[in-house]
């Protein structure tokens, strides 16, 4: 099939950037559409374009580096795939595709499709883990957890920390991600010991990144790829009035 | 160079204890004036710079990718062996001691081996405290599974992300210790060489993969936990970016690399679709448990799956080894689906893939059963594949999953260049020639949880405070030389681009240095090699420029040393003239077909020394002592 | 390349640093409940129109002849109200700002119309109650009503109510705002729920429809009088007009 892009060209942090359209020509419908966005770069590159940065790494949708938001949508049409497992057999011949970065004041562009997500990074310095030192650890078994509440751990702890949900929420709100970060935690009870502290430093370190709030539009659940529930910006917002009230 | 492994001595079970006793240690309040570079931050780097930061030594880990969290044993499926016997089976130390011998077909240290076993269950402990939601029984303890046809139930698993779990355990410690300022860390930083000052390693050269920079970063010393070289096969199961760079550019420093041939091919993978493919899809081994795996009879058989009757089937694994059938070793697997294919019986719009039937066990079970058991892989495969593997047979394919070999490291996971230490898939030392499914996440966290943190102290303890700094002479050379070879690529301006290389060398080493390798195929690999390398010099078109974030060079540089790397490969490969885990010669085989060891010559660790870009290395041999197993030979009929 | 520990952003930026995002959503949730307790008292109250003169002249002496306790509730309200309105003009900007540079091409799966347009709906709700302020409690708009009193000498509210509707223009208005406040509210009753961690995925699909329940009982509930009156149904005092 034949496919008209149109992809967001940007030399680096300080420049203006503009959408530039190219043309994806003979792309098989077994490909990947990272392999498609590959099939476009050899092209370019033998062209003497300069071909188009974007992130991506394992390409088996669990890295979280792939990135691109396609046609408004992050990670593209398909719900619950990261880009890298989306594959061209969901677009048609003749289509258009619009391919930008993830946009948000605090993911800066860095080049073309690739953004700056290191105040995900710094959420998590702030917070997210349970300090406990290298040896001297119980017995594994020492501590039963109950099943259901391993599990519901379990689903917050599949976040992949790729920022679709900055991206697509209309208020770029990491609401999400640090969410997901928070009760993975709150649920176990090893967590449980820091956890009105954990709560107070990620939620001030995101406030901090300049983030948007959340209004609980759930667009960031729809585009998820690991589809990580809004359950949990729930319970981080009972987590963090526990703390502030210290009646946790 | 004589190559001392400084096993402690005494009873096996009792060498590390005593170890840990005769190590020297640092003193609480001199941590801090020793300062350590982490080159990866995957489960043992990332295990590795939080212990280390954690005992007060400053510690600055690097990564190419944007975030520790992304390094690639986040794509570990299966799970994590530990010989905890929480299920009452008769696991004990020496059981996974002995299987991991085993599985590695004797060609792999008692004593490191022995160790990873022991420290095996404190990882558990470890993950467990830190928050790691491994699955639990309705009991509240954790659950085990049996994994890779292991006779006891050893492995704890978090779903089907045990490695994306262990990681971002890992992971949690060391955003602690960055929190704290004790790790600096380095993202999106490539590691370009390495620094040696009068037989002392020193430090790194790193290039800022935003905006060009070349800096150098001095240490009193330097590990590397840089993961594997699958990647030099251009299509595996690897990320994208994994790269043997910085073990490479340690090996022209003078660091050995050992076993390089020691190549782990994964049975189960999603097929090559065509040219384009980027990279292959591993699907969990537990498939094998319930499906069957066959190719048409006849080669000229083109019918569709379902309009194949039963006798024009051969289920090649039931009918070669009937005891054990489809849940035959990889290797085994790997091989016969690869002759099936070379036969012209393959499968698919390629010719390169088998059925993987799941028709019987749906019958017998129910396609519910089916679905709980594999929903997720099945749902994968049809996300990859656009089939519906339960109305139609999948196909599977072997792909480059892991690689055993890697720098030479003694008992203490030193290299032979004082100050290195190589963690784990980077180093060779434990999985011999063929590792066991679950151990790879095991081992990676051993290394950085559990050994390092220790043989670290005894090194510095003994080395006392580098004076070298990143402003002397060694680094200012080193900083030239990677300037150089970067301007070098970006100038040649030739008509290829730097993936159609990587892809013809993947190709070279695949059909020669892949599941079956004999030596007139080798021999031409390492012709056409330095072929193909001399072409890339020449013919090499890197757009763009070095002050900017430029995927192209930052593989052109890779790719680079890949050219040279696989000689390495090849020239291993050829030289062991037997069959032994994932190696398989051709020469070497039983009259059924099976891999043949040759114990009398063959068993010591080959550790090649660099002598100059397309000159042959030389080969250094330790030999190996089996004191405590007796070597055995596998038969899977 | 590095990620520090912190990286200090001034406040002035994204102006998040007087309250956290997450006391900002929980004033949204708390003031907003109590608006909508006291929007559904003020519609049942109301909707004693229907029942005669004399019975919403009554209700309406009753509520003035509470004294202190009205105080209490107006002022209550009046704070609530200015938090309300402030904290969301706030998150509006706040929340324009966190992406300076808007997609060429954006899709919406989720996000529903009401929950795009809070801020506008809001808006729209306050002019009203600033109108309706003007209109009948303070007489501003139209002071004609001043005077009027009923047979027992009480402040005639039914035919001023009557007066109202039957202008038209009054009558379209009111109804627009009602849009506004059922707009509102089917985003807001769900959000309750999951701002203050009361939701579940059990539950979500039922708050869901409370939300689109209240929206349209609140609109027709409160639609139902101009239409009463414009239709006729209802007359003032006398059979007059």
């Amino acid at each position: 099939m034949n496919l008209t892009l149109y992809v967001w060209r940007q030399k680096n942090a300080s420049d203006k950037g503009k959408m530039e359209r190219y043309d994806a020509r003979d792309i098989s419908s077994h490909m990947s559409f990272l392999e498609m966005l590959d099939v476009v770069n050899e092209d370019l590159t033998e062209k003497g374009i300069e071909p188009i940065a974007f992130d991506h790494d394992c390409r088996e949708g669990i890295c979280g580096m792939c990135s691109l938001m396609i046609n408004g949508i992050a990670h593209g049409p398909e719900p619950g795939t990261t880009v890298c497992q989306l594959h061209m057999r969901h677009f048609k011949d003749g289509d258009s595709i619009y391919i930008e970065p993830w946009r948000a004041r605090a993911f800066p562009v860095i080049k073309d499709l690739i953004v700056d997500r290191s105040a995900f990074e710094r959420i998590q310095h702030a917070g997210g883990f349970i300090s406990i030192n290298t040896g001297g650890a119980p017995d594994a078994n020492a501590l039963p957890i109950a099943k259901k509440k391993a599990d519901l751990a379990m689903d917050a702890a599949a976040c992949i920390g790729c920022g679709a949900c900055v991206a697509s929420c209309p208020n770029a709100s990491a609401m999400l991600f640090v969410s997901a970060k928070v009760t993975q935690f709150a649920n176990l009870p090893q967590g449980r010991i820091e956890a009105a502290e954990r709560v107070q430093k990620m939620v001030a370190q995101m406030d901090l990144e300049g983030f948007g709030n959340c209004t609980n539009h759930y667009e960031c659940e729809a585009v998820c790829p690991k589809e990580i529930n809004i359950r949990f910006i729930g319970q981080m917002n009972r987590e963090f009035m526990k703390a502030k009230t210290g009646l946790g | 160079m004589t190559l001392d492994a400084k096993i402690p001595s005494g009873p096996l079970a009792e060498k590390w204890e005593k170890h840990k006793f005769e190590m020297k240690l640092v003193n609480p309040a001199n941590k801090r004036k020793y300062s350590i570079i982490v080159v990866g931050s995957g489960l043992a780097g990332g295990s590795a710079a939080a212990s280390l930061a954690e005992l007060g030594y400053n510690v600055m880990c690097f990564c190419y990718q944007d975030s520790p969290r992304r390094a690639h044993s986040i794509a570990a499926q299966g799970g994590i062996n530990a010989s905890k016997n929480y299920q009452n089976d008769g696991d004990s130390t020496y059981r996974l001691f002995y299987d991991t011998i085993k599985g590695g077909d004797f060609r792999s240290r008692e004593a490191n081996v022995y160790r990873l076993a022991e420290v095996s269950a404190n990882i558990i402990d470890q993950c467990v405290a830190q928050g790691v939601p491994f699955a639990r029984e309705y009991g509240g303890l954790l659950d085990n599974r049996s994994f890779g046809g292991a006779q006891v139930s050893r492995t704890f698993y978090a779903r089907g992300q045990t490695g994306q779990q262990l990681l971002l355990g890992a992971y949690s410690a060391l955003c602690r210790q960055i929190g704290k300022g004790q790790v600096k860390m380095f993202n999106r930083a490539e590691m370009l060489d390495l620094v040696v000052v009068d037989g002392r390693t020193c430090g790194i050269v790193v290039r800022d993969m935003i905006n060009g920079k070349v800096s150098s970063y001095a240490a009193d010393a330097v590990v590397l936990a840089t993961g594997g070289y699958s990647n030099v096969f251009y299509l595996s199961t690897m990320a994208k970016g994994c790269n043997v760079t910085a073990a490479y550019r340690a090996y022209k420093k003078g660091a050995l690399f050992a076993n390089p041939c020691y190549t782990q091919i994964h049975p189960t993978c999603i097929p090559v679709s065509g040219d384009y493919q980027s990279k292959l899809t591993l699907m969990s081994e537990s498939l094998r448990n319930d499906g069957r795996i066959w190719v048409p009879k006849s080669a000229d058989d083109k019918r569709a799956p379902g309009d194949i009757p039963e006798g024009d089937r051969d289920y090649y694994l039931e009918r070669k080894y009937p005891s054990f059938g489809n849940l035959a070793p990889r290797d085994i697997s790997s091989r016969s689906a690869k002759e099936a294919c070379d036969e012209g019986r393959g499968v698919g719009e390629t010719g390169l893939g088998v059925y993987l039937d799941f028709a019987d066990a749906i019958g017998r079970l129910g396609e519910n059963v089916i679905r709980e058991r594999y929903g997720n892989l099945f749902h994968m495969y049809e996300k990859i594949t656009g089939e519906n593997p339960y109305k139609a047979p999948m196909r599977i394919y072997p792909a480059l999953h892991y690689t055993m070999g890697g720098l030479w490291v003694d008992y203490n996971l030193e290299s032979n260049l004082p100050g290195l230490f190589v963690l784990g898939e980077a180093n060779f030392s434990d999985h011999g020639a063929n590792r066991l499914g679950a151990s790879a996440l095991m081992q990676g966290l051993a290394d950085g949880y559990f050994v390092a943190p220790y043989t670290m102290g005894n090194w510095l303890a003994r080395a006392g405070v580098s004076e070298v700094k990143a402003d002397h002479a060694e680094f200012k050379k080193a900083e030239t030389d990677v300037t150089g070879r970067t301007k070098k690529l970006l100038a040649i301006n030739g008509k290829r681009t730097v993936d159609s290389f990587h892809r013809e060398l993947g190709l070279i080493m695949w059909e020669n240095c892949g599941m079956a390798r004999n030596e007139a195929g080798l021999k031409k690999a390492l012709e056409q090699i330095p072929k193909l390398r001399e072409e890339f010099w020449q013919n090499v078109l890197v757009p763009g420029e070095n002050e900017e974030l430029n995927q192209s060079l930052e593989r052109a540089g890779r790719v680079a040393d890949y050219l040279e790397f696989g000689e390495v490969v090849c020239q291993d490969a050829l030289t062991r003239t037997e069959s032994c885990g994932g190696h398989f010669r051709e020469e070497s085989q039983t009259k059924e077909g099976e891999a043949m060891r040759d114990d009398k010559h063959f068993t010591h660790v080959s550790a090649w020394e660099f002598k100059g870009v397309g000159k042959a290395p030389e080969l250094h041999k330790e030999q190996l002592k089996f004191e405590n197993v007796e070597l055995a030979t596998r038969s899977y009929k | 390349m590095t990620t520090t520990a912190t990286k200090t952003i001034p406040a002035g930026i994204a102006g998040q640093s007087s309250y956290s995002s997450i006391w900002k959503k929980i004033l949204m949730a708390v003031t907003g409940i109590s608006f909508m307790g006291f929007v559904a008292g003020h519609m049942i109250g109301n909707l004693q129109l229907f029942q005669g003169q004399e019975k919403l002249n009554d209700y309406a002496e009753l509520l003035h002849h509470l004294g202190g306790l009205l105080w209490i509730v107006r002022g209550t309200l009046l704070i609530f109200l200015a938090i309300h309105v402030w904290t969301g003009i706030r998150l509006y900007f706040q929340n324009w700002s966190a992406r300076p540079i808007s997609y060429k091409r954006q899709e919406s799966i989720e996000t529903g119309l009401t929950s795009k347009t809070m801020i506008w709906s809001g808006l729209g709700i306050l002019l009203y109650v600033v109108y309706h302020l003007l209109h009948f409690t303070f007489v501003v708009t139209n002071p004609e009503y001043a005077g009027l009193t009923d047979a027992a000498g009480r402040l005639d509210v039914y035919s001023m109510v009557i007066l109202g509707f039957q202008n038209y223009l009054i009558s379209g208005v009111y109804i627009v705002a009602m849009l506004a406040l059922a707009f509102h509210i089917n985003h807001a009753l769900p959000s309750f729920f999951q701002t203050l961690g009361l939701n579940r995925p059990s539950v979500r699909p039922w708050l869901k429809r409370l939300g689109t329940l209240a929206a349209l009982l609140f609109f027709f509930g409160y639609c139902s009088m101009p239409a009463a009156v414009l239709l006729n149904i209802i007359k003032l005092p006398g059979g007059g007009n």
